[in-house]
């Protein structure tokens, strides 16, 4: 068994069966304690229903009575090759800053789409934010199978369709798997109603899935905070990207500044050797007097830069409008700003583009734009150190957008 | 990077973002071993120093053994302890028996820290709830808005991405922060083990029964277990099929007791 697990998160068009799909996958990998099914039931036998697997995840009282996802709920199941936390995000365009939120924490995704009614605007919207957030292992579930009679050319149809659009986003499914998740049907069970398939069951594909590794790259050590304890000043952060050597001669950004990293330390572990990304040190340097917002890096390949070019999602559902302020947030850094041009706006449940040199921009749209920023930050690309290439924007306290450096 | 330490960086990483931007932070410490693993981690962003207060809310209804445990390593590690409670409440006798389950841990518990959070000012709050423990919780962000009634707005919940936490609005009274929100219970028992953490006796089997969540005596009940030692936890927790609230009483009294609790401020 794996050590560590894999996050997943399951998105589609509203009652598609993303819900429905979660509990099946719970249920017959044995994960739903015996009293979890229980209080299942009870409380689809209290509102006059048949078991319904969506109540593993929905469990606000809002969610039952509508029978909708509202926000994300992160569950787990266990196969023989490793643990899975699944997200399950809603369905809905008004509840979108939810989906992403939880897209946003996923190595993988499961698309389902509804055969009995196709590609829908939450399909096509989902599968823009997949690609925006860098989501690569996908797989696409065609569901309620049982409606169609589990008929091979729809879902052909369904299959050449889905796999059209998004190859027009860079995606490449790895599957593209029938299924009805209510009668537990390719699941983690194969049927012989869809002899005629003979790939793999849902489990089987997400058990060839890898956890994402770490690349090699340049360091980026954004500093989080600084503390003077015991007479020492330790600057504290997370290696975003590459690794972090005792001794090391590094540049300190925006200003590029050199300095040299004396110590690397942790609680009871003062004299580490080298800090690996996602480590969480503090550092004692020599040089620069560092503080929060600084990127200590050993290259100067990152842009320095008061205008930020980019693609964002908008999150909110109050417009945009040219000039409103923003607080830019990238890694560690903070800044105020505003978007100073909208080359392009659309809308993607309908891929086209809305408008051109836009001055607005409508809620769920996404757009590319500049930011204009009230001083400089250090960003790289998304495609090449995703951890510095990714933005949120803020207004008034509210995380309005999300972005990534093109 | 092993499982555990992956775990541990995300949690270290939110609390020096919540302690960057709320001096004015303290965490709750129920005794328990999620907020004692918490407290931990705490202890390890900041070098083995807690640079805030730690809050126990105390509903008097507590296992002796709790007491025990909370005042000896409030002393060994240096704490800046808070012990609060709801006087009146405590005085005119509430109990699980008086009102509802609902009544009890919203006056003893939730108004108790209400009662804190106004008197310290306190603008942020750490938390060691996880995402496993109960499907409402599961529906938490890593750093929570509360209003001045303390509500939990869970239906208008702020978008969290990429470790970009929402900045306080006015509308914001304080901020609940949930370093632990991605563990699991076996998770918690696997680093408890790995960094050889102090629990209360109460978790350990005595005489076939141990305690799997741990809060007040009228409400909690102990598991049949033979588990006696933290090794037979783990491999207990790696073959059970009963979820680890299921000896909790307030969470049983109707289907949404937890999301009326919460929603009202409780933690």
């Amino acid at each position: 068994m794996e050590e560590r697990s894999l996050h997943l998160v399951i998105v589609g068009h509203v009652d598609h069966g993303k819900s429905t799909l979660v509990g099946r996958l719970l249920f017959d990998t044995g994960s739903l304690p015996p009293e979890k099914m229980e209080d299942i039931k009870r409380v689809c036998e209290s509102m006059g229903k048949e078991l319904d697997f969506a109540y593993v995840m929905d469990n606000l009282e809002e969610e039952r009575s509508k029978g909708i996802t509202i926000d994300i709920a992160h569950t787990f199941f266990m196969t023989k090759k490793r643990r899975y936390v699944i997200i399950d995000a809603p369905g809905h365009k008004e509840f979108l800053k939810n989906m992403i939120s939880g897209t946003s924490q996923a190595e993988a995704a499961l698309l389902l789409v509804d055969i009995s009614r196709g590609i829908q605007d939450q399909t096509l919207r989902h599968c823009h934010i997949l690609s925006l957030l860098g989501i690569k292992q996908v797989v696409v579930l065609v569901n309620k199978m049982d409606l169609v009679d589990y008929s091979e050319s729809l879902f052909k149809d369904v299959e050449e369709r889905i796999g059209t659009v998004l190859a027009g986003l860079n995606i490449k499914p790895s599957f593209i798997i029938p299924l009805s998740a209510s009668k537990g049907e390719n699941v983690a069970n194969k049927t012989e109603k869809l002899s005629w398939y003979g790939g793999q069951t849902v489990l089987e594909a997400l058990d060839s899935f890898s956890t994402l590794k770490v690349e090699e790259k340049g360091l980026r050590f954004p500093v989080q905070d600084c503390y003077s304890f015991d007479g020492q000043d330790i600057a504290v952060g997370r290696v975003e990207a590459g690794s972090l050597k005792k001794g090391q001669e590094v540049f300190i950004l925006p200003q590029k500044s050199k300095a040299r990293v004396i110590e690397i330390k942790k609680f009871q572990e003062d004299d580490m050797a080298v800090a690996p990304t996602g480590d969480c040190v503090g550092i004692i340097t020599e040089g620069v007097k560092l503080k929060r917002g600084n990127i200590v890096s050993d290259d100067t390949r990152s842009d320095i830069t008061d205008t930020i070019r980019a693609n964002i999602f908008w999150m909110i559902d109050k417009e945009y409008k040219l000039g409103i302020p923003l607080t830019f947030k990238c890694a560690t850094q903070e800044v105020q700003g505003r978007i100073e041009r909208i080359y392009k706006r659309f809308d993607p449940a309908q891929l086209e583009v809305v408008e051109n040199d836009s001055s607005v921009i409508m809620p769920a749209e996404i757009a590319e734009v500049e930011i204009k920023l009230d001083s400089q930050v250090t960003v790289d690309k998304f495609s090449d150190i995703p951890e510095l290439g990714r933005f949120v924007l803020e207004h008034a306290g509210y995380p309005v957008a999300g972005g990534i450096i093109i | 990077m092993d499982h555990l330490t992956i775990l541990e960086n995300k949690s270290i990483f939110i609390i020096r973002e919540a302690y960057y931007r709320f001096k004015n932070i303290a965490m709750l410490w129920s005794v328990g071993k999620d907020s004692t693993t918490l407290l931990w981690l705490v202890r390890k962003a900041f070098f083995g120093k807690v640079p805030f207060p730690v809050i126990h809310i105390d509903t008097t209804y507590k296992f002796p053994e709790m007491y025990a445990f909370r005042d000896e390593y409030a002393k060994k590690w240096g704490l800046d302890l808070i012990v609060g409670s709801n006087e009146e409440q405590v005085s005119a006798g509430m109990g699980p028996k008086k009102g509802s389950k609902l009544d009890c841990c919203n006056e003893l518990k939730t108004n108790a820290l209400k009662q804190i959070i106004e008197k310290n000012g306190f603008k942020a709050l750490l938390l060691g709830i996880r995402r496993d423990e109960h499907g409402i919780r599961a529906k938490e962000r890593v750093f929570s808005p509360r209003d001045d009634n303390f509500k939990w707005d869970y239906e208008n919940q702020p978008a969290e991405l990429w470790d970009q936490y929402k900045s306080t609005a006015e509308e914001d009274n304080h901020f609940r922060v949930h370093p632990i929100l991605h563990m699991t219970e076996l998770d918690i028992w696997k680093y408890i083990k790995r960094e050889n953490l102090p629990i209360t006796g109460l978790y350990l089997s005595k005489e076939g029964k141990r305690f799997r969540s741990i809060g007040c005596v009228p409400c909690c009940n102990p598991i049949e277990s033979a588990a006696s030692n933290i090794d037979e936890i783990i491999h207990e927790l790696e073959t059970t099929h009963t979820s680890e609230r299921a000896g909790r009483a307030q969470d049983k009294e109707d289907a949404y007791t937890m999301q009326k609790l919460r929603s009202l401020g409780y933690m």
